[in-house]
């Protein structure tokens, strides 16, 4: 029996908004996989829950739409995103990414949404997305908005949504994903069940001859409190002979990254691996793009 | 405060008062004496508590019950072959002698059963991937893995489906 102290489950999205509404303490819970965890652990006992895990008519499903962007129902699963036809064919970095969450279970019940809404630097989708520049889109009682990623991260658990506001959509703009190819590095003790020591994700859009990085996109998760890019390596390494980029692009971006130590690792082997593992990804994301390297 | 949960069980109709508050593990195991559902680190990490929504391996234990609502759940106490024998799959488990001390093989067996009933191939790679979220402090995973694998093989003879 978990510690919940009450549990509305909302019959629909604005439902759920009213739900938030009624109740100041109330903590949205989607595929369960973070909160009833920390549930368990103690940490929320006798919260009230506002469930939206039903709502998967409004909430799930990964559709390419007319402009060309990809759009991610946040409902949808880890799996969901991985195995997505869509995904595969348009973004197939952000399907892999998806796959090292956890282990099959957890990848089938975890989702999207609450990847990124939980506000956790190490959480596995959220890298590439930040090197996608997805835009969230969030609804509320005063209607929907949206948030760049660029400006969604507000520090450790905390992201730009309102109490009563529900993340509805993320959004991949086509120019965003088109022309790139990708690869995400999780760095982490076990192949799975754990969560990533250093996160990277690398896209690169490679010239017609495939030799030049024209424009390359870097992120990092635990490299900081929040998922974050590196401006710097991507303006060094960007337009430069793809074998060149991936030489510098590590040490580019050290000078942006700033990570902890924790039980976990250290500060200065989190440094190395964002040195190492950086010039890895690029190097594995120009060769999807069909670069000899 | 009480709920009925409606869902099918192991191929039946099911009508049970539960807990808003419970875990599907628990629904299972206390109200209906499904207890091949073990609860291990009650924490979706081990993977003893496995079971079948909707032909989806999931852990029960990080799954409210009130999600069951309308769905159709599977455990190992619902396996069984036309004559009531064990089925390939669970023969293969004791073949390969893939069970020692036996907590974890229920758990194991369901994602099995999802991983058999796709008709596909898989590398031994795959099927590591596949079964990874199931802890077994036992067997080493070896004779695990040999199980899962003859069963896939096995199925694929009968009901293959080409590579996508």
């Amino acid at each position: 029996m978990y510690d919940i102290g009450s549990i509305y489950q909302a019959t629909s999205v604005a439902d759920a908004i009213r739900a938030l509404q009624a109740d100041p303490a109330a903590l949205v819970i989607a595929g369960g996989t973070d909160v009833l965890i920390k549930i368990r652990e103690g940490k929320l006992a006798g919260c009230s829950l506002v469930s939206i895990h039903e709502l998967t008519g409004e909430l799930s499903g990964i559709t390419l739409a007319d402009n060309g962007d990809v759009e991610i129902g946040p409902l949808s699963t880890f799996r969901d995103v991985t195995f997505s036809p869509v995904i595969r064919e348009k973004i197939p970095v952000l399907g892999e990414a998806t796959d090292m969450a956890g282990g099959p279970q957890l990848r089938a019940a975890g989702t999207i949404g609450g990847n990124v809404c939980n506000g956790i630097t190490s959480a596995d989708s959220a890298s590439t997305l930040t090197a996608l520049d997805a835009v969230m889109v969030v609804r509320g009682p005063a209607g929907e908005r949206q948030v760049p990623i660029s400006q969604w991260y507000k520090g450790v658990g905390k992201v730009d949504l309102a109490h009563d506001e529900l993340l509805v959509k993320i959004v991949i703009p086509r120019e965003h994903y088109e022309g790139f190819t990708g690869h995400y590095i999780k760095y982490a003790m076990r192949n799975a069940m754990d969560i990533a020591t250093l996160g990277v994700s690398c896209l690169v859009k490679l010239s017609a001859d495939k030799g030049t990085a024209e424009t390359v996109k870097l992120a990092f998760g635990v490299a900081g409190p929040v998922p974050m890019r590196s401006p710097a390596a991507e303006a060094a390494v960007s337009g430069l002979p793809i074998g060149e980029a991936i030489e510098k692009i590590g040490k580019a971006a050290l000078g942006d990254v700033n990570p902890r130590t924790s039980w976990r690792a250290s500060k200065e082997f989190r440094l190395q691996l964002v040195e190492e593992l950086s010039g890895r990804a690029l190097r594995e994301a120009a060769r999807k793009g069909g670069a000899a390297v | 405060m009480m709920e009925i949960l409606h869902c099918t069980v192991n191929n039946k109709p099911v009508e049970v008062g539960i807990d808003p508050r419970e875990s599907l593990a628990d629904t299972l195991r206390q109200r209906l004496g499904l207890t091949s559902v073990k609860k291990g680190c009650e924490v979706g990490e081990c993977g003893a508590c496995t079971v079948l929504v909707d032909g989806v391996a999931i852990d029960s234990c990080i799954y409210l019950s009130v999600w069951a609502q309308g769905k159709t759940i599977l455990t190992v106490e619902g396996l069984q072959n036309e004559n009531g024998e064990l089925t390939p799959l669970q023969k293969a488990f004791v073949e390969e002698a893939a069970v020692q001390c036996g907590f974890c093989t229920p758990g194991i067996i369901m994602s099995a059963v999802e991983i058999v009933g796709s008709g596909k191939l898989y590398t031994r790679d795959e099927l590591r991937k596949l079964i990874s979220g199931h802890l077994c402090r036992c067997t080493g995973y070896e004779n695990i893995l040999n199980a899962v694998e003859r069963a896939v093989n096995e199925t694929h003879k009968f009901v293959g489906k080409e590579e996508e």
